[in-house]
């Protein structure tokens, strides 16, 4: 023990950290795609990437946030390619020119999920704006992401759709998480408060309690996904060739089928409709 | 609580490739934040012990201050450094596990560096006459003592291990949290725990404090053996 | 003396204060090569600070204190200080005497038959390759004494060296300095052990409250001491000795 152990062991470490396989940082062939954490927490990317790459040979990495921060990522050039789900914000800043070449890949959609004792009495619904009212009317505990992600931009509308202006008009009953889905559902489910989730995180969230799905199927909560290039003009170390090839196996019938394919518990998530 | 420890244990017995992966690139990027940070901040730290200049007292306040680093607002400023908009854009070092290493060694620095000088200094006010009378210069001295007290500095060093190894904050940001090439321990915690995942979180957060102890309890065994060695 | 000797060291008005107190007041001496010299004092006369002084570790707030010649920086250092306490690096005890030799930048070969060398003047060859910091007191006092010998110095200043250790290692300490004594190198030792001062030095420097007060060869200063302090000293230290110390 002492100085040369010290030494081999410090060499050992160095070592260690040279050999042991550094992820593809040499590999050239990767691209940086900025997506939202819910599309991540689907599990829908831990399906697509490796067929992307057997088809392509490309590594598509994706750094997920929320979808505002997405957006931002490409606007700074930090990221080649932007999978996001907030069409009137992407046509926005392909109009300012920050990204170009963009695709319609999907929709998923939302779901209201509330206690099983259903205190609004929302269930059997088709009207999701109705179904608002109704838990407006009742003051019933509503638990909300208020994070300004693309879910609780959607949230909002459908408050603004059944007449209410939920920013001056929530109570003690609107509960303000700050959280993200998963985090937001567990509040709910400890609560029995309704809230407004993406399908994929319901399906994968395992702490229910006593909540269930109260109304689908409204086409407002319907969410369309779009895949947009960084603008090469405004960042020209942007991988174009590479990311052109991401956006076009989503939309080819190829990458259509794998969307179409992912299930969670033999339900499907995701809704391909990519224009031909 | 009990379903989660034995889902820690049972990821542990699995072998789970994901997993290794995760905690081995968890070692990697801590470890060499460590490395780094000590071969800086050793010498930084006993420098600052045995040296007198105007200002020395404000820098080690501010070397003290420093070790209260948040770890997002490193994690913050070296995004902004390596982002393509930034100073070091060109380098294409963002969401690389180099990246994390890099936020992980400013955050430990600090801490080896503040503790280090401590443990010098006081070792100074024993060594210092004698190391004087043999005509030692300070900046030999300060290397002769970083030598001999090398035993103690490992505290310093596990300090900054624990710390790099706990954050969360900074390698999220700079690392991206992206599956398969910059996804840690913290950082997988951190998902789980966003997904409503808490089994699998807390299984994950036992695994991580597994691993720590081990480290530690290595490092407690060697400084033993080494002090009964060298007296 | 050799060609360039830093012998005679000369203290001219040597003093030094702190927070505003005179610990040692206008001390003007010339030390020689040749006697070794006891500084002999009470506690808190000042005897480590002149030490101290003398060897550099502090500068004088008034006064001078003049060597002979300038000791070139990077070469061997030719005083040498062994402390109350002896301060050894976690190594062997041959690595402690080999680091004072490498600072003095002796060349790499011939470090270890130095050190070798030193060690066995002390008597502790068969300690050579043991932890220095696991030998008893008594053992890395010498070991103390062996690195500052090895590089030879020609002053060798010792403050109160035996004052921590037993009757049986003070007197192994007290035949090596008596053996370097012999090889050449001036001995300036502070201690207030009165035989010990008899034992080793040829001549008594005597402080009180930081002044010099008498200087004489060491004889005639326990037989006939001149000054009060030195007589209120020796009788202290010393109570039924007084008048019968002539033998």
């Amino acid at each position: 023990m002492g100085g040369r152990t010290t030494l081999a062991l410090i060499v050992a470490v160095a070592a260690l950290g040279a050999v042991a396989p550094a992820p593809a940082v040499a590999q050239e062939r990767f691209i940086t795609v900025s997506s939202t954490t819910s599309t991540e927490n689907s599990g829908l990317f831990r399906h697509l990437l490796p067929l992307f790459r057997a088809a392509t040979g490309i590594e598509a990495r994706v750094v997920a946030l929320g979808t505002g921060q997405a957006l931002d990522m490409g606007r700074r050039g930090d990221a080649d390619v932007v999978f996001v789900h907030d069409k009137a914000k992407e046509l926005v800043m392909l109009e300012e020119g920050w990204f170009v070449g963009r695709r319609d890949v999907m929709v998923n959609d939302f779901v209201l999920a509330g206690p099983r004792s259903d205190p609004a009495r929302i269930a059997g619904l088709r009207d999701a704006g109705a179904a608002l009212r109704r838990i407006y009317d009742a003051r019933s505990p509503f638990a909300s992401r208020a994070d300004r992600s693309g879910t609780h931009a959607a949230e909002v509308r459908l408050w603004q759709a059944a007449g209410i202006d939920i920013a001056s008009q929530k109570g003690p009953w609107y509960r303000e998480t700050g959280s993200g889905m998963g985090a937001t559902l567990n509040i709910a489910s400890a609560m029995n408060a309704y809230a407004l989730a993406d399908r994929g995180t319901w399906l994968s969230f395992r702490n229910r309690g006593e909540l269930a799905v109260l109304l689908e199927g409204d086409l407002r909560l319907f969410n369309q996904y779009g895949v947009m290039l960084v603008n090469p003009a405004k960042h020209p170390h942007v991988k174009q060739a590479l990311g052109m090839q991401f956006i076009e196996w989503l939309v080819s019938a190829e990458g259509q089928r794998a969307i179409a394919e992912y299930r969670i518990g033999g339900e499907p998530l995701f809704f391909p409709n990519a224009a031909r | 609580m009990r379903g989660a420890f034995s889902e820690a244990l049972g990821l542990i017995g699995s072998f789970d490739p994901g997993l290794a992966g995760i905690i081995v690139l968890s070692l990697e990027v801590s470890l060499s934040a460590v490395l780094l940070a000590s071969a800086i901040g050793l010498p930084l730290g006993a420098a600052l012990a045995v040296a007198r200049f105007p200002g020395r007292r404000a820098v080690i306040v501010a070397l003290n201050a420093l070790m209260g680093l948040p770890p997002v607002v490193v994690g913050l400023a070296v995004y902004l450094l390596l982002s393509r908009a930034g100073p070091l854009g060109e380098l294409g070092l963002l969401f690389t596990p180099v990246a994390m290493v890099i936020a992980q060694t400013l955050l430990v620095l600090p801490i080896i560096a503040a503790l280090a000088r401590q443990a010098i200094e006081d070792a100074w006010s024993e060594y210092e006459e004698q190391l004087r009378s043999l005509g030692v210069g300070e900046f030999d001295a300060a290397l002769t003592l970083l030598w001999d007290i090398r035993f103690s500095l490992l505290t310093a060093v596990l300090a900054g291990l624990g710390r790099a190894s706990a954050e969360v904050g900074a390698v999220m940001i700079v690392g991206g949290n992206i599956d398969g090439v910059t996804r840690v321990m913290t950082t997988a915690i951190a998902l789980e725990t966003s997904k409503g995942d808490l089994p699998l979180a807390l299984a994950l957060g036992m695994v991580l404090i597994a691993i720590v102890l081990a480290l530690n309890a290595a490092a407690f065994l060697l400084k033993e053996a080494a002090q009964r060695r060298y007296g | 003396m050799n060609r360039g000797s830093i012998l005679p060291l000369r203290l001219e008005g040597v003093c030094f204060g702190a927070g505003g107190r005179a610990i040692i007041e206008g001390v003007s001496v010339e030390l020689e090569a040749g006697s070794s010299t006891i500084i002999l004092g009470a506690n808190g006369a000042g005897k480590s600070l002149l030490m101290r002084l003398c060897h550099g570790l502090l500068a004088p707030t008034a006064g001078a204190v003049r060597w002979s010649a300038a000791e070139r920086p990077g070469a061997a250092r030719r005083q040498a200080m062994v402390f109350q306490r002896p301060v050894m690096l976690r190594r062997s005890a041959l690595a402690n005497v080999t680091y004072a030799l490498a600072r003095a930048n002796v060349p790499r070969a011939e470090r270890e038959r130095l050190a070798l060398e030193a060690l066995e003047s002390a008597g502790l060859l068969s300690l050579a390759k043991r932890p220095a910091r696991v030998l008893s007191g008594g053992e890395q006092q010498r070991l103390a004494l062996a690195r500052a010998w090895a590089l030879h110095p020609e002053v060798l200043f010792l403050d109160e060296p035996t004052a921590s250790l037993d009757p049986g290692a003070t007197r192994e300490i007290e035949n090596v300095i008596k053996a370097f004594d012999a090889a050449g190198t001036k001995i300036v030792m502070a201690t207030h052990n009165l035989g010990q001062a008899r034992r080793i030095g040829d001549e008594v420097l005597f402080l009180h409250q930081g002044r010099l007060v008498e200087r004489a060869p060491v004889e005639r200063f326990f037989s006939q001491p001149e000054s009060a302090e030195a007589k209120a000293f020796i009788r202290g230290e010393l109570p039924w000795a007084v008048g019968r110390l002539s033998h």
